[in-house]
């Protein structure tokens, strides 16, 4: 694989930039609010929604609830354990919510009902059904396509109740951030999209989420060190290679 | 060799290729950095860092002083105070003529008592192996042990053996330094060994200091003075 | 960057918090060190090299590191219950990786190296405070390390690029940018962005925090001298 990248090509045969080939499939799961399957290459996200009524953090009273949470379940991989979700599962999830947490992907504030009362909670629930390698990235992707499949009830708020009325609507999506984890050995270049065997082989690893105005809304960086210059450039990578990932976000959610 | 100078993880020694990495040193293209807190020694070509802490780590050859932890079937287990649990073998001890059926290793050596061995064997995918065979080996029944961190252990030697003889002859002891950090000491009065026990813990906190033979021999023969009267 | 703007509490935007550093504080730890950062107090032991069991989840080749970031019940403005987060788990992953690549893990495989971070007061920046009490807690015990890892964090505040927010600058940042490096070899250990920055403001902050970061470990380093010319040669 060393001797491949030095010469700028990987052992499937694609480019150092170059994604797997990125499937969407949305609305599978009747009984969410909204749904989408993302695989990237032979790795399988499955993201769902369920939108509730509840109540708001006491910080942010006139806001809805965003909360993600992800599981690493065993049929993925002989490497996922049974079990509550441990810090790759607890990393993943919080990764992704950070991206739409402060790009403030969705308008929570429109999902208020009642301030410090009622409020109408989002649940982002992210399943990584099989692993071949870079799961944040589909994770993020089925996330925000889950979120903009995502119908709810149509409802006004009068004088602090909440109204419904007929039919459905989506939720109020303003932003929709996606993220580019790359991965290098410690001399060589970037790849991005590491499949299982260069994520379990290439030392170092960093996810960076952009949203469609090219902002930087996240990064984490994973395993192993970088040089100053080398998260520039990896910065720069994600900055160009995102536009990529956005497409597939605005074509699919029509 | 000049004056004691201390160094810390990551700071760069000297730089370049004619060089060599000692102990407590890594290379980094051309460039000698130091791995832990030390006093810095050059000695020719060799740049080493004399470490002021750290655990012990085993290497063949070196004589320890080990506690019996646990009695199995045909083996002891020895705690010698570094990341691995060492293994004496009961072939090793009977000198070859171990019989189960009649020599019973909870006799020879339990839980509790201390030895004195030699490393026989020791590499990455297994835990060091003992021997008890050679001069000076075996359990230990009189005298004290003292613990010292084993990084001060060559501090405690001097150059050229000059500490631990000074200890050896103003103390009237007979001392086994086991480069575990864990000492014997025998001698003609229990209140010899302390003072050499005493005399010890005081150069583990002062190692980094100058001038300490000569505070140490003060320090011995004051101590001397004062239990003789 | 203004350089008139100051802060709540009274700094400018590239200074660092009051830090008090001491190391070798508890008896029974084979390393150990408290840090203060303004407000913030970490305590960290570290335990090993010590041998792993059982064996089978032990490295043939290295030791493995095992780090508990843990915040104490009292440590926050509102009680935390001491059931470990979500935000546990995550930092203390994200702590041991920033961590781990200091260490000379391959001299002892088959061990486990124990970290525990206790958080004793949170006011913002305490993985940042952890890593830099991780590192001295690891030279004192006496592992081998590669390099100090000196770590600070950056933000955004109210359009302004600042060092080592609080917790009162956190909550309203537009972005907080938490860093770590391996100054001798220059090497990033830790980066995580939570919030929004265009490219250009990233590399800004990017700068300022290594700034912080070698001043932090200037103060490492002194605090891990001080250790030894504190104790001077005693004349009985």
């Amino acid at each position: 694989m060393m001797d491949l990248l030095s010469k700028n090509s990987r052992i499937d045969g694609r480019g150092l930039l170059d994604y797997r080939e990125i499937k969407v499939e949305k609305g599978l799961i009747g009984r969410a609010a909204g749904s989408a399957q993302v695989s990237i290459g032979s790795t399988k996200v499955l993201a769902g929604v369920k939108v509730e009524l509840g109540e708001p953090f006491p910080d942010a009273p006139d806001k809805g609830v965003l909360t993600v949470n992800a599981e690493l379940v065993p049929l993925a991989s002989p490497a996922f354990e049974p079990g509550p979700p441990d810090e790759n599962a607890v990393e993943l999830a919080r990764i992704v919510d950070r991206a739409l947490r402060e790009t403030e992907a969705i308008d929570l504030k429109m999902l208020c009902i009642e301030p410090g009362k009622k409020v109408f909670v989002v649940f982002v629930d992210i399943y990584v059904l099989d692993y071949d390698g870079n799961f944040i990235d589909a994770s993020s992707l089925a996330s925000i396509l889950a979120l903009l499949n995502t119908k709810i009830r149509s409802f006004r708020v009068e004088e602090g109740k909440l109204k419904y009325e007929d039919g459905y609507m989506p939720l109020p999506i303003r932003h929709t951030p996606v993220t580019v984890t790359l991965a290098k050995p410690d001399n060589g270049p970037f790849i991005v999209d590491p499949n299982l065997e260069e994520e379990l082989s290439l030392g170092n690893r960093i996810s960076i989420s952009i949203d469609e105005l090219g902002r930087i809304c996240g990064i984490q960086k994973l395993e192993g060190s970088l040089s100053i210059d080398e998260v520039f450039k990896a910065v720069s990578i994600a900055k160009n290679i995102a536009p990529k990932l956005i497409e597939i976000v605005k074509r699919e959610a029509v | 060799m000049g004056e004691r100078k201390i160094v810390l993880p990551g700071e760069l020694l000297v730089e370049g290729g004619e060089y060599q990495p000692g102990l407590n040193v890594f290379k980094y293209g051309e460039r000698l950095y130091a791995s832990k807190i030390g006093i810095l020694s050059i000695v020719k070509q060799t740049v080493s860092v004399i470490a002021l802490h750290g655990v012990y780590e085993p290497k063949v050859g070196d004589i320890v002083i080990g506690k019996v932890v646990d009695v199995g079937a045909f083996s002891w287990a020895v705690d010698i105070r570094s990341p691995y649990t060492a293994v004496l073998n009961a072939s090793d001890y009977f000198k070859g003529r171990f019989n189960p059926a009649k020599d019973s290793l909870i006799k020879a050596l339990k839980p509790g008592d201390m030895i004195i061995a030699q490393i026989a064997d020791f590499d990455r995918t297994k835990n060091p192996v003992l021997t008890v065979q050679g001069p000076g080996l075996g359990g230990i029944t009189k005298g004290i042990i003292v613990e010292l961190s084993p990084s001060k252990i060559p501090r405690l030697i001097g150059r050229k053996g000059s500490m631990i003889n000074l200890l050896k002859k103003e103390g009237r002891c007979q001392i086994t330094i086991g480069k575990n950090g864990l000492i014997h000491i025998v001698g003609e009065k229990p209140e010899y060994e302390e003072l050499v026990a005493q005399a010890i813990k005081k150069i583990e906190k002062e190692a980094h200091t100058t001038g300490l033979t000569d505070r140490i021999m003060k320090f011995m023969k004051k101590g001397r003075e004062l239990s003789v009267s | 960057m203004s350089a008139e703007f100051v802060r709540v509490d009274g700094r400018l935007p590239d200074q660092l918090r009051p830090i008090r550093m001491v190391v070798g504080v508890l008896d029974r730890a084979d390393g150990s060190a408290y840090v203060e950062q303004g407000n913030t107090k970490v305590l960290v032991a570290v335990y090993g090299p010590r041998e792993l069991h059982p064996r089978h989840q032990a490295s043939p080749d290295s030791a493995m590191v095992r780090c508990r970031y843990h915040m104490a019940p009292f440590s926050t403005k509102e009680r935390k219950t001491p059931a470990p987060s979500r935000r546990e788990i995550e930092l203390s992953k994200v702590i041991k990786d920033a961590i781990s690549q200091a260490i000379f893990l391959e001299n002892f495989p088959r061990t486990s190296i124990d970290i525990f971070i206790e958080v004793l007061e949170a006011d913002g920046g305490t993985r940042c405070a952890s890593i830099n009490a991780c590192s001295l807690a690891l030279a004192n015990a006496g592992i081998p390390l590669r390099d100090l890892v000196s770590s600070v964090a950056v933000g955004k505040y109210k359009g302004h690029i600042i060092l080592d927010l609080n917790d009162e600058e956190d909550e309203v940042a537009e972005a907080d940018m938490p860093i770590a490096i391996m100054p001798s070899l220059n090497r990033i250990t830790l980066l995580q962005v939570n919030g929004v920055l265009t490219e250009e403001e990233f590399k800004q902050a990017f700068n300022l925090a290594i700034k912080g970061c070698m001043e932090i470990n200037r103060i490492q380093r002194e605090t891990l001298r001080s250790v030894y010319s504190s104790i001077k040669g005693e004349e009985d």
